[in-house]
């Protein structure tokens, strides 16, 4: 019977992390589809350095971050794909998320500067998946992406 | 103070290079927000609490960044850089350095 309940519970928590995740991650994309359309007009490179003949401008640190954390689903979908080895689609989708949410952040921040080119953008992921129970924690990651906005003299 | 990561500020000219500084801080979540987080980690999504914990960490380590800047005499950082590490049971350290330089 305990054993029974043990299952329920699991299977709960399965459906729960399913649905909620799902859903959470269609909503997100989503936004983020809306926000980079928004945004389009903030150009973003990687480049070392602006080339020399653009007009004056003055640089600023933008930073953009965010932390996704996974859902249950993902977690033991992960854990049994593991067994075998080979890609882990749940987590893909994790980490595109993270990263271009990061991106919109950052961008946020340059055109709130009033910038709108962005260069030497660099990305920066952690994992945060450790606790102090000792137990196997749910995996969540920090993205960062920082970058130099250039901004107009006028603005500035 | 003027902060970039680029290796040079545009439109500016760099006349003395001040060597490495660096700004650090290790924080660790609260236990309310690190159960509400855990709680989020079933439906998936982004953690807020966790978001805004490490960029108030990384604004604490760029000041800082600059407080060693300035007390070398610089008036920029450029080339600045981030790194998180997972340092602890939850705690994080947040990192920033850059190259302290004078600018005219």
């Amino acid at each position: 019977m305990e054993l029974l309940i043990q299952i329920g519970f699991f299977l709960a928590l399965l459906v729960v992390g399913l649905v909620a995740g799902t859903l959470n991650e269609r909503r997100h994309y989503r936004r983020l589809r809306e926000d980079e359309a928004a945004l389009r007009g903030i150009l973003v490179f990687n480049e070392r350095r602006p080339p020399d003949d653009l007009p004056l401008r003055t640089g600023q640190l933008v930073v953009g971050s965010v932390v996704i954390g996974e859902d249950y689903f993902k977690r033991i979908a992960a854990s049994l794909k593991s067994l075998f080895g080979g890609r882990l689609v749940v987590y893909e989708s994790l980490m595109d998320r993270g990263r271009r949410e990061a991106i919109v952040r950052m961008k946020r921040e340059a055109e709130h500067l009033g910038a709108t080119m962005v260069f030497n953008v660099r990305f920066e992921t952690s994992s945060l998946a450790e606790d102090g129970t000792g137990r196997q924690a749910a995996f969540s990651a920090e993205f960062i992406a920082y970058g130099t906005a250039l901004v107009p003299p006028a603005a500035a | 103070m003027e902060l970039s990561n680029l290796e040079v500020l545009p439109g500016r000219t760099i006349v003395r290079h001040l060597g490495l500084v660096q700004g650090s801080t290790v924080r660790s979540k609260h236990a309310g927000k690190d159960l509400l987080a855990g709680l989020r980690n079933f439906v998936g999504g982004e953690l807020k609490a966790y978001t805004e914990l490490l960029n108030e960490s990384r604004q604490e380590a760029i000041d800082r960044m600059v407080q060693q800047a300035q007390a070398a005499g610089a008036n920029a950082v450029v080339n600045v850089r981030f790194s998180t590490s997972n340092i602890a049971a939850g705690a994080a350290e947040v990192m920033a350095y850059g190259t302290a330089v004078v600018v005219e």
